[in-house]
């Protein structure tokens, strides 16, 4: 802190540059996860319109349409980059959380005495970066260790027989939630779509926020029932997947 | 979820005049008896361990806070500590947390309350007694750190010359934004200012973004990131937006923190 009558034009150390770009790294990869997360939802949802549509879509991933043969490497390639995201916005978003129980104590006393929505919201996005941090991390690296694993039966398997569906089922809510709730304080933080009083755009956005997160929510667990049907039926009876991996 | 930020019964302050009556208050509500839960502590009597006092009173047509705290020292309690100067949302003395809000007790009134009311010192702000904190200290010493005064640097004043006009749309901003009373709400409010002791708050930026707007000041960008450039600074604030939504001036706050969050990465990036 300066000193009582320090004259500004005095020289001094220059001031970091780093914070500035840290911000701007956490902000940079929780919009692009976030927009990765809105279209990797809808893919996922593909299984609703039959097998067939999500396999053809599996099999676009894997290049399959662009080259004539399907290289499983390039799902590999873009989750790896997913994944390095993930970690750079983990540790970028994880230094504003309550460090210690003197700054969770202060915050959660704050909190709870203002009873103000966008206080408790942060804490959700803290509470869900979390959740998604532990869900997540296993979800990618099961991504990473089958890289010829992308396809609606595939798919149907792991979620099924493969127990993965409880962990799904605690990833797809906290996602969703982290997601619409951080584009929701993006817009707030950076600014964006304002007008003059800027209360409207706020309350426009709140709506849209949970709008997106519920259509979401609900988008997801149809799908994850969806694989979680035909998994148990392909449990019951093998017969009825067809060949493992696309032609 | 609504944007329910305004705390019910209306707001603590809408234009500067009289106090808005707020809901039940004006029309003519039984007036009720009011329980005044105040926290009580003396730094100075460490020995007398810090406790709630309840004080009962009669509520009077468009009673504010101040008023029945008055009552209180008039009648119940000679002791009790506060502090009032304008009794009109202007000299920014009397913030205090009103059922765990930060409001001006001289500009809320009771009727927009529960009867049962409860008071506390504003957190983070140096302890007095009872309701009394010492914000002048903390925003002194604000406004020392973050040079919070015009800087017209290579300008040599010529005081003969005419005073240089100022765009009326301009001079109109610069009013909206010196509005600003030092109240101490906002810090208050905040939940980053609870977590770390240095963080300016929004009244903080909100004097950045100010002397930012002032075409008098010839400090660029630069220059303001060596002040609020880090994360006592813009870079600290969450965007809990906190601040915007308890500011009893309702200074537009978070688009200020906004507009110096872009310009201070602009400025972060550019600069070696
Ligand atoms: C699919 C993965 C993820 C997506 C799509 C995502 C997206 C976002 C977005 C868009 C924001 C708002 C950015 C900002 O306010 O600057 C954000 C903030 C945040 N994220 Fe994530 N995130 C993900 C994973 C994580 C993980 C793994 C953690 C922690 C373990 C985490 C913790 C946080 C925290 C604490 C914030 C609030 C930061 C602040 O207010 O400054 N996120 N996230
Ligand atoms: S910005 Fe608002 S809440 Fe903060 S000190 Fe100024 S008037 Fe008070
Ligand atoms: S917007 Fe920033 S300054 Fe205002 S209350 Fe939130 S964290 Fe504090
Ligand atoms: S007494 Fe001056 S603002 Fe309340």
């Amino acid at each position: 802190m300066a000193l009582a009558g320090t004259n500004a034009a005095a020289p001094r150390p220059r001031a970091s540059r780093m914070p500035a770009r840290l911000d701007l790294l956490e902000s940079g990869t929780g919009l692009l996860l976030a927009l990765f997360m809105l279209v990797h939802t809808l893919f996922a949802a593909s299984i609703l319109l039959g097998p067939e549509a999500s396999a053809t879509m599996a099999r676009a991933f894997e290049g399959y349409y662009l080259f004539g043969r399907s290289y499983p490497a390039i799902v590999g390639a873009f989750t790896t980059l997913i994944v390095l995201m993930f970690v750079v916005h983990a540790v970028l978003a994880m230094r504003k959380a309550p460090s210690g129980w003197a700054a969770y104590s202060r915050f959660h006393g704050n909190r709870g005495r203002l009873a103000h929505a966008d206080t408790t919201l942060w804490w959700w996005q803290v509470v869900t970066g979390a959740v998604v941090g532990l869900t997540a991390t296993i979800h990618l690296y099961h991504i990473l260790a089958n890289p010829g694993g992308l396809g609606p039966y595939e798919s149907a398997q792991q979620v099924w027989s493969g127990r993965m569906w409880p962990l799904y089922l605690v990833l797809l809510p906290a996602v969703e939630l982290h997601v619409g709730i951080g584009l929701y304080r993006l817009a707030m933080k950076w600014g964006w779509f304002e007008d003059d009083r800027s209360t409207r755009t706020r309350r426009r956005l709140k709506l849209a926020m949970w709008g997106l997160i519920g259509s979401y929510v609900l988008l997801g667990l149809t799908a994850l029932g969806a694989y979680a049907k035909l998994g148990y039926e392909q449990a019951l009876d093998p017969s009825t997947a067809p060949a493992m991996h696309a032609p | 979820m609504s944007l329910d930020d305004q705390p019910p019964g209306g707001p603590s302050a809408g234009a500067d005049d009289a106090p808005v009556p707020a809901g039940a208050a004006s029309s003519r509500a039984p007036l009720r008896r009011l329980r005044l839960r105040v926290l009580r502590y003396n730094p100075r009597e460490p020995q007398v361990p810090a406790r709630f006092e309840t004080y009962e009173l009669d509520e009077a047509d468009n009673m504010t806070l101040f008023l029945a705290l008055e009552e209180v020292r008039d009648r119940l309690d000679a002791s009790l500590a506060y502090d009032f100067v304008c009794r009109a949302g202007i000299c920014g003395s009397c913030a205090m947390l009103v059922n765990g809000r930060p409001r001006l007790a001289c500009r809320t009134l009771t009727g927009g309350l529960p009867a049962e009311i409860t008071l506390a010192p504003l957190p983070v702000f140096e302890l007095v007694q009872d309701l009394s904190v010492d914000t002048g200290k903390w925003m002194r010493a604000l406004g020392e750190r973050l040079h919070a005064w015009l800087h017209a640097q290579h300008v040599e004043p010529d005081l003969d010359a005419i005073e240089e006009r100022m765009d009326p749309d301009v001079a109109e901003k610069l009013y909206e934004l010196d509005r600003c009373i030092e109240c101490g709400c906002c810090v208050a409010a905040c939940g980053t200012a609870q977590m770390r002791v240095d963080f300016v708050g929004g009244v903080g930026l909100n004097k950045i973004a100010r002397f930012h707007l002032d075409p008098r000041d010839t400090r660029t960008d630069a220059d303001y990131y060596e002040l609020i450039g880090d994360d006592d600074g813009v870079f600290g604030c969450l965007g809990l937006m906190a601040c915007h939504d308890l500011c009893p001036k309702e200074l537009p706050l978070r688009t200020q923190i906004a507009f110096l969050r872009r310009r201070m990465v602009r400025a972060g990036l550019s600069g070696k």
